[in-house]
């Protein structure tokens, strides 16, 4: 666990984060590999995990019907994918499909969850770094929406 | 090319040449490429400049100059077809005759990269790599002369991004990072998707020996001065081309005043601290 504590602070999602934190949410992380294609999650399923991807790509995305698939937007080395186990209901709003071969630290969000309750200091620092991430993927979304590159604009 | 004063004596500025298409490449579904035979009396131009392209019955449109600057034999562009003249453009095939007016305009400042070797950014978005095209192949075939080259594109899907051929061959050359970016694609595209801000995250570059230069939307090209800036790169150090409505090129008509500039003569090509407080007016 010591060492997944030293892998898990250099990510980019917890860099700066204190030790004794790490250290903490090394007891809710395992390693995880996904091979190409592979799904992560599928829509409606519980959410139960944050991955932070160490390396590879991951696409999410949502089948569309009468359309086919949609592919939103990817997450890929040094991001992190998942925050649904924060709040009720607790369930995944899209696929996440890996794009080619992935290596992630799964945090598990029962466990977090839990820890968080127990820790309020650890709580704000996740939460804090959650949200923005949520603020960084809202701006995303807001220029993907103005569809800058369409013909008329 | 410090931005510059055009000498309006001499040939009559509003008078097309005429020269026949010689190769026409269709990019996209909206999008062509023109090769035009330049070959008697081609004026030399520089990369970020453009020219006046006029269609018989049609009208004139402004278009960035997209083939190499040493080519003094062919002239390029790449066209998007959305409008009335630009619409009839795409149709055309090797044989048909266009008017041309130029060049005009600022060029992309290569000699304060090359001075130095300084690193280069580039960032295009959707038609606006074309205008970059020149910069890219003069820092290929001059290539001690420059750092290092990063190309940043993106485009709408993954069916409108132009050039793939070059932008696999670019990759390939030493110091030389290509990265893309869609903002939607479906089923079979295994690359990024997201914006172009989103690519800017994944490179690292030093604030102080490189030179950015920005190309597309306007929208876009505000928000990755915004992020180059929060990435510590001096205003400055940052180049944006500007697009506005041009008719006559050479600051008579006004059609593309913008504050106290004319794109045409004082741009298109300007530096972003003398452009950007004026983009995020309403009013203009």
């Amino acid at each position: 666990m010591e060492n997944l504590a030293r892998l898990l602070k250099d990510h980019p999602f917890l860099a700066g984060m204190e030790q004794v934190h790490l250290e903490f949410l090394a007891g809710c992380a395992a390693n995880a590999r996904y091979a190409a294609d592979e799904f992560l999650f599928k829509e409606g399923q519980e959410s139960d995990a944050s991955y932070l991807i160490r390396t590879g790509r991951v696409a999410l995305e949502v089948s569309i019907p009468g359309r086919g698939l949609a592919q939103l937007q990817t997450v890929e080395t040094g991001e992190v994918l998942g925050w649904s186990w924060l709040y009720p209901p607790y369930r995944w709003q899209f696929d996440a499909r890996a794009l080619e071969p992935v290596r992630a630290f799964r945090l598990d969000g029962n466990c977090l969850r839990a820890k968080c309750e127990t820790d309020h200091d650890l709580g704000y620092e996740l939460v804090k770094r959650f949200l923005y991430q949520v603020h960084v993927r809202l701006e995303r979304t807001r220029i993907q929406l103005l569809d800058v590159y369409r013909a008329d604009t | 090319m410090p931005e510059q004063e055009y000498n309006l004596q001499g040939a009559d500025p509003m008078l097309p040449r005429f020269l026949r298409v010689r190769r026409a490449v269709v990019e996209t579904h909206d999008t062509i490429t023109l090769e035009l035979d330049d070959s008697n009396a081609a004026p030399q131009f520089a990369p970020g400049q453009f020219n006046m392209l006029y269609l018989f019955g049609a009208g004139e449109v402004a278009i960035s100059i997209s083939g190499p600057p040493d080519d003094r034999q062919t002239l390029v562009h790449t066209i998007r077809g959305v409008g009335a003249v630009t619409g009839p453009i795409l149709q055309l095939r090797r044989g048909a005759i266009l008017g041309v007016r130029g060049p005009y305009g600022s060029a992309w400042p290569l000699h304060e990269v090359s001075n130095g070797g300084r690193d280069l950014l580039l960032m295009a978005g959707g038609i606006g790599l074309a205008p970059l095209r020149p910069v890219i192949y003069e820092v290929l075939r001059r290539r001690r002369e420059f750092g290092n080259l990063t190309i940043l594109y993106g485009a709408r899907t993954p069916a409108d991004l132009l050039y793939r051929g070059e932008l696999a061959q670019w990759r390939m050359f030493p110091g030389v990072s290509v990265k893309l970016i869609v903002d939607r694609a479906a089923g079979v595209w295994s690359g990024r998707i997201g914006v172009i801000t989103d690519l800017l995250r994944t490179v690292q570059f030093d604030p102080a020996e490189t030179i950015a230069m920005i190309c597309g939307p306007e929208v876009m090209m505000r928000f990755a001065y915004h992020e180059l800036v929060r990435r510590g790169l001096a205003a400055e150090r940052i180049y944006m081309s500007m697009e506005r409505n041009m008719k006559c090129a050479v600051g008579w008509c006004g059609h593309c005043q913008l504050s106290p500039f004319f794109i045409c003569k004082d741009g298109p090509v300007f530096r972003a601290d003398r452009i950007q407080p004026l983009l995020a007016t309403r009013e203009l």
